[in-house]
This record gives C-alpha cells, sequence and structure tokens, in this order.
C-alpha cells in the first residue's frame, strides 16, 4: 500500500507586495505525481531552487496544493480535520539543526511532538527513552542542545520525530550544514531507521554519495521529476545528470572518464569504490 | 607578500575551568601566491587560525609576521592589515545589510579610508571578478539566491584589494554546480589576479582539485605539512584523526593492492584516469 | 565564545532546588510583600532569621548570593544617602551644611535592609530554578489568568524560547561583529552617533537572522503537531508534593508572624 501519493501537484508561490497585491507568481513545482510505498528509502535530488523542499512541506501538509492532491496514508492533506493526523504520520527533518530544536534539554526537545499530541505523561516518556536509544542519544538526555556537534543537534532533531511515531519521516537537506562526520551520522540513522524499524524515509539532498543506498531515487529540477529509478540506474546517465546541475560520486565519475577513455567494457552506473576495482580488475587483469 | 606565524599559543576562556588550547606552538609559512588548503577536524582549531591571519583575534603568546613586519607592533596598524588579509567567514552571506548590492560591497573600501571614487571603482571592479551579473548591482542584496548573496558577500571583502583571500568554507551548503562556480571562481583570483588564497573546507576533493600545498590541523597543532600528493598519501595518519584522503586516491591504493602499476599520489578524477589508462596500457 | 547563563541559575542538588517551582514563586512574593508591610526592628529580625534559613537550604555559595548585590550598589548608595540626609526630625549629628536625624538614620538603615533583602530573595529564587522550570511554574501557577483571556500558556512558551534562543543569537552577533570587523568596520572610535551608525551593519544581518530562525522554528514546531496549549500533555507536569505543602505552610506561618508582629510590635 502506497503511503505517499501525489497528483498533478502543483503549487505556485504568490508574491505580493506592499499593499497586497499579487506582484508575482512562481510555479515551484509542476505536476507531480508519485507514489512511495511503506518502508521504501527514497532519495530527492536537486539543485537548489528545483522544487524539492515545496514538494517536501507538502507531504507534510506544511503547504497545500495549488492544483492536484497529495495523500499521506489514504488522507488527504487538504483536509483540515486529518492535518494533525498527516503531520504525525509524516514527520519532518530540517536543514539547520539549531533552528528546529525547541528544548533547552535534549529529553525535553524530543518530548515536545508527543506532548502536543497529547500523550500522557507515562508514555512521553517511553517514548523519549526508546527514540534517544534509538538514535544513539541517550547519554546526552540532560545535555543542552547548544553543547553537541552538528550531527549530534540532527539526530535529536531526528529523535524528536521518531518519538511522535511516524511512518514515514521526510528529511529536507539535514546534512546540508554538517561536516563529513556530521553527515555521515545523520545518513546512518537514516538508514538504520530504514532498516530496523521499517520507517519510510524521503532524504532530500544534494550529496551525491547519499543516495546510493537508496531503493529509488527522484531527479527534481526547475519543479518537475525528470529521473526515476535506482540509484544504479540514475547514475549511469552521468550527461544527463549534467545538464541538471547536478554531480556523480567520485567512483561513478572516475568509471565514466575511464569508459570515455576507451576502457569500453566497464559497465555502466558503477556506485562505489570496490565496484570500480573489481570491475577493472575483472576486465583487465594482469595476470 | 607572506605570512608568518611564528610560535603561536592561544586559550579559549583564560584562566576559567574550561580553559582551551585553540592554537599550540603553531608555526609555518604562506607564500606570495601560493594556494594553500587548509584542513582539520571540527574543532581542530582552522577557525581560530585564520582570525589569527588578519588580527581578529590576538595570540596569547608568539609573532605573526606580516610581510616581515611584526603585527603586534604598537605601531603597525590593524587596519591595513584586515584590507591586505581578506576573510571570507563561513556563510558570508549573513553579514550582508546594505539596500543594495553595489552599496554592500562598498562598505569594506570605504571603510579603508577611499574616496568615494575609488571605494566605486573597486567596488565595480570587485563584482566584475566574481562574475556577478550587471543588472543585479542595484537590489537588495535580500531578493538574491543563495549563491549570488555569496558571491556579494565574497566580493565585499575582495573590494578591500587583499593580497590574501582567506575563505572557511566557501562552498557550505551549495549545490554541486554552485559549489563548482564559487570554487572556479575562487580559481580564477588565484590564476589572473596572482591572489593568495587560503581554503580552509571539509572537502578533501574541493582541497584536492584546486590547492597547492595542504596544511592539516589536529588539536590545535600543525598535524601535518606539505604538497597535496605529500599530504595525501600518508593517507593512514589522516584517518587516524578523523580525516580522509579523497575518494579517489583510494581507489588508486585499492588497485596497486591488487597488481596495478598505478600511481597511489593521484587525487583528482584526470590524474587517476591517466595513471590507470597508462597501468592497461591502453 | 561567551558563556551566559541567562536568570543565572545554579546547578546543585538541594531541598530548594528540588522545590516546585509554584512554591518558590509564591514565597519570593510574599517575602517581598512581607518588607514592604512594616518597618520595625521584630519583623526585621524574623525576615533576617528566615532569609538565613533558606540561604543555607539552598545550597548556593552564599558569595554567589553576594554577586546578585553588585549592579544595585550604586542605587542602594544613592536612596540611603537621599534618606539619612533628607529626611526631617531630631537632629542628631550635624556638619557643614548637613543635618543627620535620627528618623533619617533609621530610615537609612530600614532602606539598605530592604533593599538587600528584595535583591537576595529574588536572587536565589533564578539562582534554584532553572529557567524552564520557571516558566513552566509561571504557565501553571498564572494558569487562573486565562479567565481574563490573558494568553498564558503563549506566554510562557515565547519566554522559553526566548530562552532557548539567547545564547544562540548572542553567538550570531559575536559572529557578525567579526565578520563586519574583517571588513574594515570600527567601533570603537567616533563620537555617540558614529558609534550609533556603526552598529547598523550588526543589527540588519542580526535582526535578518532572527527573523529567519524565528521562521524556521514556526515550521518545525507546526511540522511536530503544534497547536498551541489545547489538548497538550506535559513530559515534566507540575504536582505538588509533600515537602512543596509543608515549605506552604512554612511561608504561612512565616508572613501570619510577621503581620502580628508588624501590629503589635513586642521590642
Amino acid at each position: 500500500m502506497a503511503i505517499i501519493e501525489t497528483h498533478g501537484l502543483g503549487y505556485d508561490y504568490i508574491r505580493r507586495d506592499d499593499d497586497g497585491n499579487v506582484s508575482g507568481i512562481t510555479r515551484a513545482v509542476n505536476n507531480i505525481d508519485l507514489e512511495v510505498e511503506k518502508g521504501e528509502f527514497i532519495a530527492v535530488l536537486g539543485g537548489n531552487g528545483s522544487g524539492k523542499s515545496t514538494l517536501a512541506k507538502h507531504i507534510n501538509a506544511i503547504l497545500y496544493p495549488t492544483e492536484g492532491y497529495v495523500l499521506v496514508d489514504g488522507k488527504n492533506t487538504k483536509d483540515e480535520d486529518s492535518i494533525w493526523d498527516i503531520r504525525q504520520k509524516a514527520g519532518m527533518v530540517f536543514q539547520n539543526p539549531d533552528n528546529q530544536i525547541i528544548g533547552s534539554v535534549v529529553e525535553e526537545d524530543v518530548g515536545f511532538g508527543p506532548e502536543n499530541m497529547g500523550i500522557p505523561t507515562g508514555g512521553i516518556w517511553e517514548r523519549v527513552e526508546e527514540s534517544l536509544k534509538t538514535l544513539g542519544m541517550w547519554e546526552y538526555r540532560k545535555h543542552s542542545p547548544m553543547k553537541l556537534s552538528g550531527g549530534q543537534k540532527q539526530r535529536v532533531a531526528i529523535a524528536g520525530v521518531v518519538a511522535m511515531h511516524p511512518e514515514c519521516i521526510i528529511m529536507d537537506e539535514p546534512t546540508a550544514m554538517l561536516d563529513p562526520s556530521g553527515r555521515k551520522e545523520v545518513i546512518r540513522a537514516a538508514r538504520a531507521l530504514n532498516d530496523v524499524e521499517k520507517v519510510t524515509i524521503i532524504l532530500i539532498t544534494h550529496y551525491m554519495e547519499e543516495v546510493i543506498y537508496a531503493d529509488r531515487v527522484f531527479v527534481m529540477e526547475k519543479g518537475e521529476i525528470k529521473m526515476t529509478g535506482t540509484p544504479r540506474e540514475i547514475f549511469s546517465r552521468v550527461d544527463e545528470l549534467k545538464d541538471l546541475r547536478l554531480t556523480v560520486p567520485q567512483a561513478t565519475s572516475l568509471a565514466y572518464e575511464l569508459k570515455k577513455s576507451g576502457m569500453i567494457s566497464l559497465p555502466d552506473g558503477i556506485l562505489s569504490e570496490e565496484e570500480l576495482v573489481r570491475e577493472i580488475c575483472r576486465s583487465y587483469s594482469i595476470m | 607578500m607572506s605570512i608568518i606565524l611564528d610560535h603561536v599559543n592561544y586559550i579559549y576562556s583564560k584562566g576559567t575551568a574550561n580553559e582551551i588550547k585553540a592554537l599550540d606552538d603553531v608555526c609555518f609559512e604562506i607564500k606570495d601566491a601560493d594556494f594553500l588548503g587548509l584542513i582539520g577536524h571540527t574543532g581542530s582549531g582552522k577557525s581560530t587560525l585564520v582570525q589569527h591571519l588578519n588580527g581578529l583575534l590576538r595570540a596569547d603568546s608568539g609573532h605573526i609576521y606580516f610581510d616581515g613586519e611584526d603585527i603586534y607592533d604598537k605601531d603597525f596598524e590593524m587596519k591595513k592589515l584586515r584590507g591586505k588579509v581578506g576573510l571570507v567567514f563561513q556563510y558570508p552571506e549573513h553579514q550582508l545589510f546594505e539596500e543594495s548590492v553595489f552599496k554592500d560591497v562598498c562598505f569594506g573600501p570605504k571603510n579603508m579610508g577611499l574616496s568615494n571614487m575609488e571605494t566605486e571603482v573597486a567596488a565595480y571592479e570587485a563584482l566584475k571578478s566574481v562574475g556577478f551579473p550587471e543588472e543585479l548591482y542595484y537590489v537588495s542584496p535580500f531578493d538574491l539566491s543563495g549563491g549570488q548573496k555569496r558571491r556579494v558577500a565574497i566580493a565585499g571583502v575582495l573590494a578591500m584589494k587583499p593580497r590574501i583571500l582567506v575563505l572557511d568554507e566557501p562552498t557550505a551548503g551549495l549545490d554541486p554546480e554552485g559549489r563548482e562556480e564559487i570554487l572556479g571562481m575562487v580559481r580564477d583570483l588565484h590564476d589572473m589576479q596572482q591572489i593568495t588564497i587560503v581554503l580552509v573546507s571539509h572537502s578533501m576533493e574541493d582541497v584536492a582539485n584546486n590547492a597547492k600545498h595542504i596544511l592539516v590541523m589536529d588539536k590545535g597543532r600543525v598535524f601535518m605539512e606539505g604538497t597535496r600528493s605529500e599530504v595525501f598519501s600518508r593517507v593512514k595518519e589522516l584517518e587516524e584523526i578523523g580525516l580522509a584522503a579523497p575518494r579517489v586516491t583510494y581507489i588508486m591504493h585499492m588497485l596497486k593492492d591488487k597488481g596495478f602499476d598505478v600511481d597511489i599520489t593521484a587525487t583528482t578524477i584526470p590524474e587517476a584516469r591517466d595513471s590507470i589508462l597508462k597501468a592497461v596500457k591502453l | 565564545m561567551m558563556d551566559i547563563t541567562f536568570g543565572q541559575y545554579y546547578q546543585t542538588e538541594s531541598r530548594l532546588h528540588r522545590l516546585d517551582p509554584r512554591v518558590k514563586l509564591a514565597g519570593t512574593l510574599i517575602f517581598i510583600f512581607s518588607l514592604f508591610i512594616t518597618q520595625n526592628i521584630s519583623c526585621y529580625i524574623i525576615a533576617t532569621i528566615f532569609l538565613i534559613c533558606v540561604v543555607l537550604l539552598s545550597n548556593v555559595p552564599p558569595l554567589m548570593i553576594l554577586k546578585g548585590m553588585k549592579p544595585i550598589i550604586m542605587i542602594m548608595l544613592i536612596t540611603v544617602l537621599f534618606n539619612l540626609f533628607l529626611t526631617p526630625g531630631i537632629p542628631m549629628v550635624s556638619f557643614w551644611r548637613f543635618t543627620i536625624t535620627e528618623e533619617g538614620a533609621k530610615n537609612a538603615a530600614f532602606t539598605a535592609v530592604r533593599l538587600m533583602y528584595l535583591v537576595t530573595g529574588s536572587t536565589i529564587l533564578t539562582l534554584t530554578t532553572s529557567p524552564n522550570n520557571l516558566t513552566d511554574g509561571m504557565e501553571k501557577g498564572l494558569g487562573f489568568l486565562k479567565l481574563f483571556k490573558l494568553p498564558v500558556h503563549e506566554i510562557a512558551m515565547m519566554m522559553s524560547i526566548a530562552l532557548r534562543f539567547i545564547p544562540i543569537l548572542m553567538e550570531e552577533t559575536d559572529k557578525i561583529i567579526k565578520a563586519q570587523t574583517a571588513r574594515g568596520a570600527d567601533f570603537e572610535s567616533g563620537g555617540m552617533i558614529r558609534r550609533a551608525k556603526a552598529l547598523v551593519p550588526i543589527l540588519v544581518p542580526l535582526f535578518v537572522s532572527a527573523f529567519r530562525r524565528a521562521n524556521d522554528l514556526a515550521l518545525a514546531m507546526e511540522a511536530r503537531c503544534y497547536h498551541g496549549g489545547e489538548g497538550r500533555t506535559k513530559m515534566k507536569p507540575l504536582i505538588y508534593k509533600a515537602w512543596d505543602i509543608r515549605a506552604y505552610v512554612v511561608l504561612l506561618c512565616y508572613i501570619s508572624l510577621i503581620i502580628i508582629f508588624a501590629i503589635y510590635n513586642p521590642i
């Protein structure tokens, strides 16, 4: 069963001047049809301004479609009665770790969502403990978020969403402001949630290395989905990606260059370093 | 034009219980027209170090010589140094404040005491050299896209005509094309105007693709220093302090282990490609 | 980096720390009230004993508490001097143009003690109550104001968010100052007007950033199902314990004693 469905989704950003008159309309996303199954790990790629954040905000019912509709677990986001249900089912993690942590103590922040849902006190504590342990942040529960590293803050933010027991978590460029080790922490956490807890993950990013673990990749440009497929399918189309302001992982890029220079027996869409080395060994062994 | 750091020490929250030694006996030289990559784990002292280069932070002990002059001398003009050593902070677009792009870029040269005419010429040249479109000179900087804002902010520093440009994570938060645009612009500044560049980055690929020399910091100390291939050939040591070599270097190491005669000091994709092609005799 | 503990909370274990913030708020108000209803020595003796007991119970080093006095030393000095020299009455000492009257001396002494106790009392409140705890206490303790259409929950939420963002904005200010200094900005020289003008390059980016953060935070809160105080449960609800009830009894005894002594001054 699909956890998320969009049909002909379109959204206009309307700018208004000081008097409230419409001064410009920008179509941020256009005609998007997609279906995400329960338990999938989806990556959404796209340059700045490609509409990927706008799409994300529709799934969490923060924005409402101008055209078409979005269904989360069968509920229409336009239906006002189900808005809190949808926000609980589809949690959202944002880019800036500082601007999404509400509590002054880690455990209080994680408890914020369950408090809003009206969970009884005992239940809140259970959820806080369980989600902080899942994210490996239990020992930091009494800390002030100020004293944590970027990766740790982002894990607290994810724990805050996990404590609401969502079916699906949308991560809107959660690694964009982190250093390499923080990025690894967050991606590892996302993969573990997907593998172990079977939470559907929609990861929005522009770091190519982060999408190779996804089940499916959507590539967006100018508000539309331009490519869909497995990471291998997507990364075998290097030239198209370049046209969409994107790059490919280093190993893929090197393989592509080698192939262009004559090593024609290398397959398309190599994702990892090990794979590239294996393929070179197979075709060009000096033995 | 060079900067020499001579046994520089800096301690945060000195005299309190949470004293941190941010710089520990740092010695090195930035030579004229160099392109230096500065790498290190978060908290290794990189940011503290770059703030010493233009006198924003004052060392607790040690000396810094700019062009042979001790910058801690009483009659040394700190303001002049700030113009000569341009420092672009992380997310520099957060410092924009004027009502138009052009006015914002004028802020630096005006502070340097240039006349109105000179200021405007400097601002114009700076915006030109970061490739900022002329038709947007008079719009509000707050209406620009993220990448454009960052260009304006860098132009704001360039307009002071620095001889050394220090950039702290200039590509943070940008998409791949935005990153490449900024790095290409920095390369141009170095190649065309011979500006000395210090690039602080977390991306080994960015450093490998651009820097001539690399300085590695760890726990406030200079951990390693050398040319690109010298530094990145010491993969094991880099990993010990939580860093890594560029991904292609790992591929080269793996191929070498499999018996291919490849150059393990290759750090960029073209270098790796050429070396592999040679090894498989194509 | 600046390390500011807003409201000067002092982290330690003590009976006073564990006390319900509502009791502490009420206690502080009662103590302040007690200082104003009387001016006789016996009342002050009781207040002094009470204050000493509270300080001992708080486990906060007395020096910490005295530090809280620093900002008001000037005000204290001025009020004491005014009282000392400008109160009419029976002359005690007089030199040159000044006369100190008996009433003046008494007034000055009382004012000094009263001000000191006032500050000490409220300092102990902030030293023993974490900012979050304090806002919780205010939200629940002042809950009855909802009857007068006062958005008590919203105000408390605003206060706790402000407390969370103060250190972030301080750090941000520091960064902006450095970035503008790197562009040759000068915040130290020049007259008043020039200095005020020099603040523009700091204030504009700071406001822009504060608004951006506020916007982000509002989105993040909505995404986590925040919809005001209605139907919201508490992770750390405030529940009175036996110790809190006993504290209320002590407070009641204290204020009754003060009132009795104020009416029938035994000394």
